[in-house]
């Protein structure tokens, strides 16, 4: 751990979390856009853990174990919301789910 | 120890596991042929050697001189990895399961377990929920109807069972106070093994552990009548035996932990009593571990000729309604033995 | 060269390679494999940070959960591949593009300039002791235990929502 520079770990996170953003933008499928999230919300747990480590701090890893419970409950009721638009809509295409704009 | 010593020592552990736990997955297909002869009053293989002893080689070969077909819809690189992923889950797990006590072999002392991680049992849930990956990918790669139903059946079969099988693993957590295998073996001295300390985790672990390794009465995925195959349907040759392999290495990991965090492991009362030390009583507590582990072998096999197929529905309502409270009521449980006597 | 830093640079190459991978490949399924594969180099990264327990549960509850989850809906919706990502040619989708590698970049050069490692000396018997699965449940039932509790009740609004929404008919 320590030859690895901090900052490695930490271009590494903005990396991974600039991934995800510009999944969420240029993907239709609703799904992989929820996958997007999940990669960004990884990539703000690699931060986490690093400045925990650095520090010798448990208490990064405490929030790296409540967004792992966050991330866990929304990809339940996020993909269940998903399979009910499906039913309605027999799509996942988020452009084609625009009923809000009328 | 220097470090060369110690990755001597590893690999020769890592290498006596892999053999052994070869020779027994070959001869536990064949001892299954044999239980389910005797159980419905056959013969079993009798021709391939000496009472069939020869059988298992037999099999291997015709297996792997059959054509490897991989159908046309089938998505290529996900069907050739399917196999592997479940045959590395199984294997890996063996790591972290004790055999034995420490000996002393030429002046070097050495646990008899190939890594002794202080998060072992972690490990293995870890490994136990990569399991289905295998499972799923096969499922949906193979581009077959018969396939996805088996796969989309397999992993909502496992990951309801998952959430048993950590319950019950708590209780035994509670008890031993670490997650490291060689702590939970020893918290279990004497006659204080966890299945007569807390006979109803040991009961939901069992059925958790059926699930798991998809054995009758839970093999859904593969359900003949309904699903041909299962999620094996479109596999030949080397990956099918890839996964026969891999769900009999899981069928002796699965009594490996029952042994190790329920019926106490390597440990033996009766050895304990006469007195010895030394290399015999480390040789009788290993055989005690095989001993054991041969008899839920015996129980797997012997429960798969005796017992229905559940249907998934039922499958699914035993899962969740009777043995997910079940787990939860065993952590009360050990909790309250806790409180009252001090454990 | 150490051998974390060599490690750093596999498991980050892997990191890098699979999150662009998900993002780039029209099957979702697909998408998902390499996800799974990206949570497996971050689950490595946190051993390198001494961080065991939650390179196990990151294991355990991503790639064991999650992902199965995600995997299993896409599975059961059998969605149609998409068309190549920028076979439609909206101009938007460039600008997205063109915005992030601008964030990107500012993000990275911050980092190097400002050097946040400067105020920090890493301890390493420090970071160990912090990733044991004993600190963490020690912070985490004592300090942290009332954010503890409302995590649980949010899983359990969680699993009833989820009941709710995927249920075939309101009743």
């Amino acid at each position: 751990m320590s030859s690895v520079p901090m900052e490695y770990y930490l271009i590494l996170s903005a990396f991974m979390f600039i991934v995800g953003v510009t999944g969420v933008l240029i993907r239709r499928n609703a799904i992989v856009v929820f996958m997007c999230i999940e990669l960004m919300l990884n990539s703000a747990n690699l931060s986490l853990v690093t400045f925990s480590s650095y520090l010798g701090n448990p208490i990064g890893q405490i929030f790296v174990f409540f967004v792992m419970t966050v991330a866990a409950a929304e990809a339940a009721v996020g993909l269940a919301i998903i399979i009910a638009i499906f039913r309605n809509k027999l799509t996942v295409n988020i452009d084609e789910i625009n009923i809000f704009k009328w | 120890m220097s470090i060369l010593e110690i990755i001597v020592i590893s690999l020769i552990k890592i290498l006596l596991v892999v053999i052994v736990m070869l020779t027994t997955v070959a001869y536990l297909v064949y001892f299954e042929r044999k239980i389910s002869a005797w159980a419905q009053n056959r013969i079993g293989p009798n021709r391939v050697g000496f009472h069939g002893l020869l059988q298992p080689f037999a099999d291997v070969f015709k297996l792997l001189l059959k054509e490897d077909i991989v159908p046309d819809a089938a998505n290529r690189p996900l069907h050739t990895l399917a196999p592997f992923i479940a045959l590395f889950v199984s294997f890996a797990t063996y790591a972290v399961i004790p055999f034995g006590p420490s000996v002393n072999i030429f002046g070097y002392d050495i646990k008899l377990v190939v890594a002794d991680v202080n998060i072992g049992i972690l490990y293995v849930l870890a490994l136990t929920s990569l399991g289905v990956y295998g499972i799923t990918f096969a499922g949906w790669s193979s581009g077959s109807k018969y396939s996805l139903l088996g796969g989309v059946r397999s992993s909502a079969q496992m990951i309801s069972y998952e959430v048993s099988m950590g319950f019950s693993i708590a209780g035994v957590l509670l008890l031993s106070e670490s997650l490291r295998p060689i702590d939970i073996v020893n918290a279990q001295h004497g006659w204080m093994w966890n299945a007569i300390v807390q006979p109803i985790g040991f009961i939901t672990f069992v059925v958790s552990a059926f699930a798991e390794t998809n054995r009758l009465p839970f093999d859904l995925p593969e359900a003949e009548p309904e699903l041909v195959g299962g999620y094996h349907t479109e596999y030949s040759s080397f990956k099918f035996a890839g996964f026969f392999l891999a769900e009999y290495a899981n069928m002796i990991i699965a009594s490996c932990l029952i042994v190790t965090l329920y019926l106490g492991g390597w440990q033996n009362p009766l050895v304990d009593i006469s007195g010895l030390t030394g290399t015999v009583a480390t040789l009788l507590y290993v055989a005690s571990f095989l001993f054991k582990v041969a008899f839920m072998l015996f129980f797997f096999i012997w429960v798969r000729w005796s017992i229905p197929r559940f249907r998934y529905d039922q499958l699914m309502n035993l899962g969740w309604k009777v043995m997910f409270p079940l787990a939860l009521v065993n952590i009360i449980w050990v909790a309250a033995l806790i409180m009252i006597f001090n454990l | 060269m150490k051998i974390d830093l060599i490690l750093f640079f596999l498991l980050a190459g892997i990191a890098v390679v699979t999150s662009i991978l998900v993002i780039t490949r029209r099957n979702a399924i697909i998408s998902a494999v390499f996800l799974v594969l990206n949570f497996f180099a971050l689950a490595g990264l946190y051993l390198l940070l001494n961080a065991q327990f939650i390179s196990v549960v990151q294991i355990i509850v991503y790639a064991g959960a999650i992902m199965v989850l995600f995997l299993f809906v896409l599975m059961l919706l059998r969605t149609d591949n998409e068309s190549p990502i920028l076979s439609d040619k909206r101009p938007l989708k460039y600008f997205a593009i063109l915005i992030s590698v601008f964030v990107f970049v500012q993000i990275a050069y911050l980092l190097f300039a400002g050097k946040p490692s400067r105020n920090i000396t890493p301890d390493e018997a420090a970071s160990i002791n912090s990733g044991t699965i004993q600190a963490i449940g020690k912070e985490l039932y004592t300090n942290y235990i009332i954010p503890f509790e409302v995590a649980g009740f949010l899983l359990l609004a969680a699993t009833i929502g989820a009941l709710v929404l995927a249920k075939k008919k309101f009743e």
